[in-house]
């Protein structure tokens, strides 16, 4: 591990800038660590409530032509059962994000003060939920998100990140962004799936058991880049980025977007658990190559 | 329309093609073979692989693929257990299902002389490979167990199949009375094999692995756990380091070695949440 590839999301320092995105194979300590192992600069967790979820029934996920379509439906053990599998992700030495998630800000509150006990690095809220109240996506809603950006601060010291859905309504997007900033979020995420859906032919049923789903993979890499520049331009907090990252040329776009790192979920199933080390060489040779030493001088070039 | 939903999942892995049932065949009270013409996941197959079947309308659930045929058949085998089987089960010949695949590595079948242990449903996976070695001309032993006589699994195929049968069944209606594993011992002492194969309940499969050790036979035995996406990504069906899914659902002795405090104590719910290996389905 060169230091070169050195990044910090804020007062977190990361050894490369290419982290494990939420919910894929985070359910697990040594699933966690596994990854770490394979060269990821950090790992998210499976986003986890406070109450137990089996998630939707399958099919659970579907390829298409132009990218991944997900709707897990959130299954997880509850905070409490996975405390135990974070503190073995962190005894093995990785840097651990746990992704939390709740109904209203009450909840979301109360599972980052849960898991900040088992000693995690910092603490992202997946805001891509429906709101108990009103099933709309918190993540579209300013107020909502200040709202539970600001109660999770008041709980917790871990450095709080905010990760925004796939929204392609940019004014909408920004404004939520600001809102996150201004309730004190430490870092926000850019983006989560985009809403999709896939129907069987035959039958002309969907084909996810939940119905609609999340669009992943290289194909929401360019919606997902025009985000993080916009968000970049609008807050001074850093932003990851999220979305389609496969190579090392899709993670040096978003670094020059505006990106202080990048999450990789799908690029697992396309280039398995080498991805991180893939993408970190190519980053290394990119950057000597143009004379770059830190990452830093590359973050946000493009504006 | 018939080729529309092909055309369409020929162009990606992960999507399931949706196909009628040809033929079932009811194998004992609680689980019938369910036959589909999927000539694109047939001509690949390797046994030990599975599939992902889509249950319209209630789940998807991993299932062995228990037959591969060069007409392009393929035969899943389903013991009831649940809602998604159930509803399997309720399937008539013409009805739809969907499948995915196929996933998962696959038996290792090199060597002369081959020892399979099977228990309940796991006999699925072993019938094929025992169809695919005996045609490679190899000798197999198999061990076969169940709860009583009219479940033992592929009784009669297996007979076919291999040079020695065993039959064990816990209420003495076939074969010995007792497990599957009663018998192993004595076997492995009689003579040497190549590879010993196994596929059934945990306990079983846990016992067979601790049986082995001392013959220093190399075992390669399949694991279940809570299957959902099936491409590795999900997270759901984790065995220590390891995903089910891709980098099983066949294990070796050195593996198994290394998740010894999970292989036969604790599996994971939909939830993720621990359960004890004796508490489940066996
Ligand atoms: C690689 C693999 C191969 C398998 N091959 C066969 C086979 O050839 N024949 C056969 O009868 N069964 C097989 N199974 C087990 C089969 O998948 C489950 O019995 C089935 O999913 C039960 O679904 P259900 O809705 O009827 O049961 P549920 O009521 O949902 O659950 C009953 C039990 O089934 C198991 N189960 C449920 N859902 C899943 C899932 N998605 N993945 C894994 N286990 C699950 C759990 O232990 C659960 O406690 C295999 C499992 C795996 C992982
Ligand atoms: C199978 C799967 C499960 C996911 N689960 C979660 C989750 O629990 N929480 C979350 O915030 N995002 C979740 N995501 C979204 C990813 O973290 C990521 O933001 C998104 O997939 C885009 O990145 P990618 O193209 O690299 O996959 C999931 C994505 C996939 C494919
Ligand atoms: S079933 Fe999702 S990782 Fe194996």
């Amino acid at each position: 591990m060169g230091s070169d590839l050195e990044t910090a999301v804020g007062r977190l320092r990361l050894r490369n800038p290419t982290i494990l995105a939420a919910g894929i194979l985070g359910l697990t300590g040594p699933s966690l660590l596994r990854v770490w192992n394979a060269g990821a600069g950090a790992v998210v967790s499976k986003s986890v409530s406070r109450e137990p979820s089996e998630g939707y029934p399958g099919p659970t996920v579907v390829q298409t032509p132009s990218g991944l379509l997900n709707a897990m439906g959130l299954p997880n053990p509850g905070v409490e059962d996975i405390l135990g599998e974070f503190r073995e992700a962190k005894k093995g030495g990785a840097t651990v994000i746990a992704s939390v998630f709740g109904g209203d800000g009450e909840e979301f509150a109360s599972v980052a003060r849960e898991v900040e006990k088992a000693k995690v690095d910092a603490v992202e809220l997946n805001l891509s939920c429906p709101h108990l109240e009103t099933l709309s996506i918190i993540g579209h809603d300013p107020d909502l998100v200040g709202g539970v950006v600001e109660r999770t601060k008041e709980e917790v010291k871990i450095p709080v990140w905010a990760k925004l859905p796939g929204n392609t309504h940019i004014q909408n997007l920004v404004e939520v962004a600001k809102a996150a900033e201004a309730a004190g979020a430490d870092a926000l995420t850019v983006s989560n799936t985009y809403p999709a859906m896939a129907i069987d032919l035959e039958t002309g049923k969907t084909i996810l058991g939940h119905g609609g789903g999340g669009l992943s993979g290289p194909a929401i890499k360019p919606i997902s880049v025009r985000l993080v520049y916009e968000v970049y331009e609008a807050v001074r907090i850093p932003v990851i980025g999220s979305g389609g990252v496969v190579t090392s040329e899709d993670a040096v776009e978003y670094l020059m977007a505006g990106a202080s790192a990048v999450q990789i979920g799908t690029g697992i199933m396309e280039r398995g658990l080498g991805v991180f080390e893939e993408v970190c060489s190519g980053i290394r040779s990119f950057m000597k190559e143009r004379g770059f030493g830190k990452i830093s001088e590359i973050i946000g070039l493009s504006h | 329309m018939e080729n529309v939903g092909t055309e369409s999942s020929s162009r990606v892995a992960h999507r399931p093609r949706v196909l009628r049932i040809k033929r079932i065949v009811e194998e004992t009270p609680t689980i019938k073979s369910f036959y589909v013409n999927c000539p694109e996941v047939a001509s690949v197959a390797h046994p030990g692989q599975f599939v992902m079947v889509w249950v319209i309308g209630t789940d998807e659930i991993p299932m062995s693929i228990s037959g591969a045929g060069k007409d392009g058949e393929l035969r899943i085998t389903v013991e009831r257990v649940g809602d998604a089987t159930e509803r399997l089960h309720a399937l008539k010949v013409g009805d739809q299902i969907g499948i995915r695949g196929p996933y998962g590595n696959w038996f290792d079948l090199s060597g002369e002389k081959l020892l399979m242990v099977g228990g309940g449903d796991g006999v699925a996976p072993l019938a094929f490979g025992a169809e695919v070695a005996s045609s490679q001309g190899k000798e197999i032993t198999a061990i076969l167990g169940a709860k009583t006589s009219s479940e033992l699994l592929f009784r009669s195929r297996m007979e076919e199949l291999s040079t020695v049968l065993k039959l064990t069944t816990e209420d003495g209606s076939a074969g010995v009375k007792g497990l599957a594993t009663d018998l192993l011992e004595e076997t492995l002492r009689e003579r040497k094999f190549d590879s010993l194969l196994a596929c059934g309940p945990e306990p079983m499969l846990k016992k067979v692995f601790d049986i082995a050790k001392p013959y220093r036979v190399p075992v390669q035995i399949s694991l279940e756990r809570m299957m959902k996406c099936a491409i590795g990504l999900c997270g759901s069906c984790c065995v220590g380091p390891y995903r089910v899914c891709t980098d099983g659902p066949i294990f070796m002795g050195e593996q198994l070695e290394r998740v010894s405090e999970e292989f036969g104590v604790f599996k994971r719910d939909k939830c993720g949440r621990k359960v004890q290996v004796a508490a489940t389905r066996s």
